[in-house]
């Protein structure tokens, strides 16, 4: 007869985990009897199981958050609705004939630049509604600069930075928490010594990374970007040339 | 819905169980969930049938969680509180009135990072030592020397840490 094998520590884990076979379980069972100590360990992991189950499972009970149903229903929809832009920019093209309405057609089939374009709208109406506030103009102060900064990271998902802008003239006014298509979005805003404001707006983001984009919108000129984890828009009623040193600026201060 | 986003909306409360174990911070957990179905619905077509759908799911979590470490600067494999790892289970324990057991849900926070995902996915996910090894991308082998650590570190965390933090004979290093 061969010796019983000695176990060793992976087995007495695999015995836990119901990871051996028949054989070696009898004689894990019989290896048990003769070792108290080896038991215990045993009954302890089996014990640790039962405690994440205890500790975790009430989890599973839990309603399923609103916005994890609906980013998938989403994106059922929006496959769907993509198809049906497609085929609508197919069947436009053919009435129209290759002479015209190319840039109607990227507008249809280049959904993504389409995307971040909204992206990037929705910033400068953020910026339009709230720069002109005057006594609340954001929700949390810049003397409270810590405070903000960490609950717009949380509320995130990743750690932020407010940017600073001190080169360009411009001091932190604050900060607030903002709506965006369900999910969260920050804006930073800055004033110069002249009392004109620009904001900072980010947003989660996951996907392709872009290189700085403007846009010129009612009155307010914007730059946007997209470096992951994080969108970002920077908006002013400002020249141009001026808004880019500023843009600059912010990128050079976050991803340093 | 198709059948896919149904099992998808399925597996929400495992990975949302798996994440909070994992991470600790709700908050965060939430959101690392809700990335990892960002991510999981744009690469819902390299999903192979037949394959395990909860480790793939899981697997997508787990490198939303490793890309935000390494955002916020944190190699995964570190221990949380950047002290050597098999330290870490030595921690003194707190005098006085505490219970003897810890709460496991602590007890984990203090575990390294790729002892704690090992000793999660196996004892908690149920999943098996095969899966799990596909969802962390290492051998077998290195997932049952992991478990075995981890579990023997968090044997020791919950009883008090320090008492008797003297090195296990069976540790292979």
């Amino acid at each position: 007869m061969t010796p019983p094998k000695t176990m060793t520590d992976s087995d007495l884990n695999a015995y836990v985990d119901g990871e051996l076979d028949a054989r070696t379980r009898l004689e894990m069972e019989a290896w048990l009897n003769e070792h108290p100590e080896d038991a215990l360990r045993v009954s302890e992991y089996q014990r640790q199981k039962t405690e994440l189950h205890l500790s975790y499972d009430p989890i599973l009970a839990e309603a399923i958050p609103a916005e994890m149903r609906e980013t998938v229903l989403h994106a059922r929809n929006r496959t769907v609705r993509k198809v049906w832009l497609q085929a609508a920019a197919a069947v436009a093209l053919l009435l129209i004939g290759a002479g015209g309405g190319w840039g109607w057609r990227d507008a249809l089939i280049e959904g993504k630049t389409d995307r971040n374009l909204a992206f990037a709208t929705r910033a400068a109406g953020a910026h339009r509604v709230y720069a002109r506030e005057v006594r609340h103009a954001v929700e949390v102060k810049a003397d409270q600069e810590a405070h903000l900064v960490k609950w717009l990271s949380k509320r995130l998902g990743n750690p932020l930075r407010a940017p600073g802008l001190q080169p360009a003239g411009y001091q932190l006014v604050g900060g607030r928490l903002l709506p965006d298509l369900g999910k969260s979005a920050a804006q930073f805003m800055y004033e110069d010594s002249a009392k004109r404001r620009i904001t900072v707006y980010i947003r989660a983001y996951q996907g392709k990374d872009i290189a700085f984009r403007f846009m010129d919108n009612a009155g307010t000129a914007t730059f946007y970007w997209i470096e992951s984890p994080f969108a970002y828009a920077l908006t002013g009623a400002i020249p141009r040339g001026e808004l880019l040193k500023v843009a600059n600026l912010v990128y050079d201060s976050l991803t340093r | 819905m198709t059948k896919k986003h149904r099992a998808i909306v399925a597996e929400v409360p495992h990975l949302r169980r798996y994440a909070h174990a994992l991470i600790g911070d709700p908050a965060l957990a939430d959101d690392m969930v809700q990335s990892c179905l960002d991510r999981a619905l744009r690469k819902l077509h390299l999903w192979r049938e037949g394959t395990n759908f909860r480790a793939w799911l899981i697997t997508i979590l787990r490198n939303t969680y490793v890309s935000h470490l390494r955002h916020v600067g944190r190699h995964p494999e570190e221990s949380p509180c950047g002290m050597d790892p098999d330290l870490a289970a030595a921690t003194p324990p707190m005098q006085g009135q505490e219970m003897a057991i810890q709460d496991i849900g602590r007890a984990l926070e203090q575990l390294r990072d790729d002892q704690r995902e090992v000793v999660l996915l196996v004892g908690l996910e149920e999943l098996s030592y095969k899966d799990t090894a596909e969802v962390l991308g290492i051998p077998v082998g290195t997932v049952m020397s992991r478990l075995s650590r981890g579990r023997e570190n968090l044997r020791r965390i919950m009883h008090g840490g320090g008492g008797d933090a003297k090195p296990s004979l069976r540790r292979v290093k």
